[in-house]
């Protein structure tokens, strides 16, 4: 739906970059960008540099930038797309743990604004700044997310426990990324990418969608919360701030 | 940012934070920080952090530290004018996203998990 969508856009003097984050880098990701073959760019964020950078605090969200490099509108929910969406693949073997099926059941009631959403971005890429959705700088900076000395530190711990990780220091990593989910409490990209890295082999192939204890040991999970555990806590229908114009 | 030493060239220290060593200060947008004094080629990040008020955190035992965006004006964009993003691609080829100034730019952040 992206890659046909940028197509459709393309000739109007517009392109689509995607950005993976992913501690485990180009390897964690490679499998999803070859199955979607895209045209467009097609990025590495093993730091989540767009956390610093944007704001960005889960996925998937999404930035405009216009021809003079600003940004128009600042890092917000953005719909899923075959190929490069988040979450467990939709088509589930029958085999597959009670806990896996609930998180898809979760999933699926998050609010799809989609339809608004690729309105919205044809009509920015058909008008510019005469859109209706385009903002002025003032409103983009205004409604960028909030960010204070917990969260500027929180930042820091995360790309720290994301280094220890890359580095093979599993153990010291946990600690900062424990540090980065208490300071920085709205991140959901900060929350499971670390858990991501906890592979629960019971899960086979979905070890990394897991995002919880394991079965069979629960008191080795290091983290308090969970993938399913927080959006049964938060509401999936909180998961995202709805999109807005 | 993440680095590996308290002690890197002032380019290393201006591309991974976005904030630029002037004689005025540091800036970035329209926002300058005064600095005690202008730091040469190689900057000392401890002091540099703290004039700044970025938060720095360490790993010494491992030889790695990091430090904070900037959170003085309260919100993750300090102008809007988009950061200077460079990322690899797949086969470890940089892109830059100024290299597309002159089309409109979706930014998509997806991620594998």
């Amino acid at each position: 739906m992206w890659q046909a969508l940028r197509n459709e856009l393309a000739p109007a003097g517009f392109e689509l970059v995607t950005v993976g984050l992913d501690t485990l880098g180009a390897e964690g990701c490679r499998q999803f960008i070859e199955a979607a073959r895209p045209e467009h760019p097609s990025l590495i964020d093993q730091y989540h540099k767009l956390a610093d950078a944007f704001g960005v605090i889960n996925i998937p969200s999404s930035v405009w930038i216009d021809e003079q490099g600003m940004i128009v509108r600042p890092a917000e929910v953005a719909p899923a797309a075959p190929g490069s969406r988040s979450g467990p693949p939709p088509r589930l073997p029958p085999e597959i743990p009670e806990r896996l099926r609930n998180i898809m059941q979760e999933a699926v009631k998050i609010p799809d604004d989609s339809a608004v959403y690729h309105a919205a971005l044809r009509d920015w890429v058909q008008k510019g700044s005469d859109s209706d959705f385009a903002m002025a700088p003032d409103e983009v900076i205004a409604r960028s997310r909030p960010r204070d000395e917990n969260r500027s530190l929180g930042h820091a711990h995360f790309e720290l426990a994301s280094a220890l990780e890359v580095a093979g220091q599993h153990d010291a990593a946990i600690q900062h990324f424990r540090e980065a989910h208490r300071l920085v409490p709205e991140s959901w990209t900060f929350r499971r990418q670390a858990w991501s890295l906890e592979r629960v082999e019971a899960a086979g192939s979905f070890a990394r969608f897991w995002q919880g204890p394991k079965p069979d040991d629960p008191e080795s999970w290091p983290y308090d919360g969970g993938w399913l555990e927080d959006i049964r806590r938060e509401g999936a229908e909180n998961y995202n701030e709805r999109w807005r114009p | 940012m993440l680095m590996r030493s308290l002690a890197i060239p002032r380019a290393e220290f201006e591309a991974g934070t976005g904030w630029q060593l002037k004689p005025e200060g540091a800036c970035k947008g329209d926002v300058c920080i005064p600095l005690p004094e202008t730091p040469g080629d190689d900057v000392d990040v401890r002091a540099l952090a703290e004039s700044m008020g970025l938060p720095l955190v360490a790993a010494a035992e491992y030889g790695l530290w990091a430090v904070g965006p900037e959170a003085i004006g309260g919100r993750a964009l300090l102008s809007a004018e988009a950061p200077d993003l460079r990322l690899p691609d797949l086969d470890g080829n940089e892109f830059a996203l100024s290299s597309l100034r002159g089309k409109k730019v979706l930014l998509y952040a997806w991620a594998p998990y």
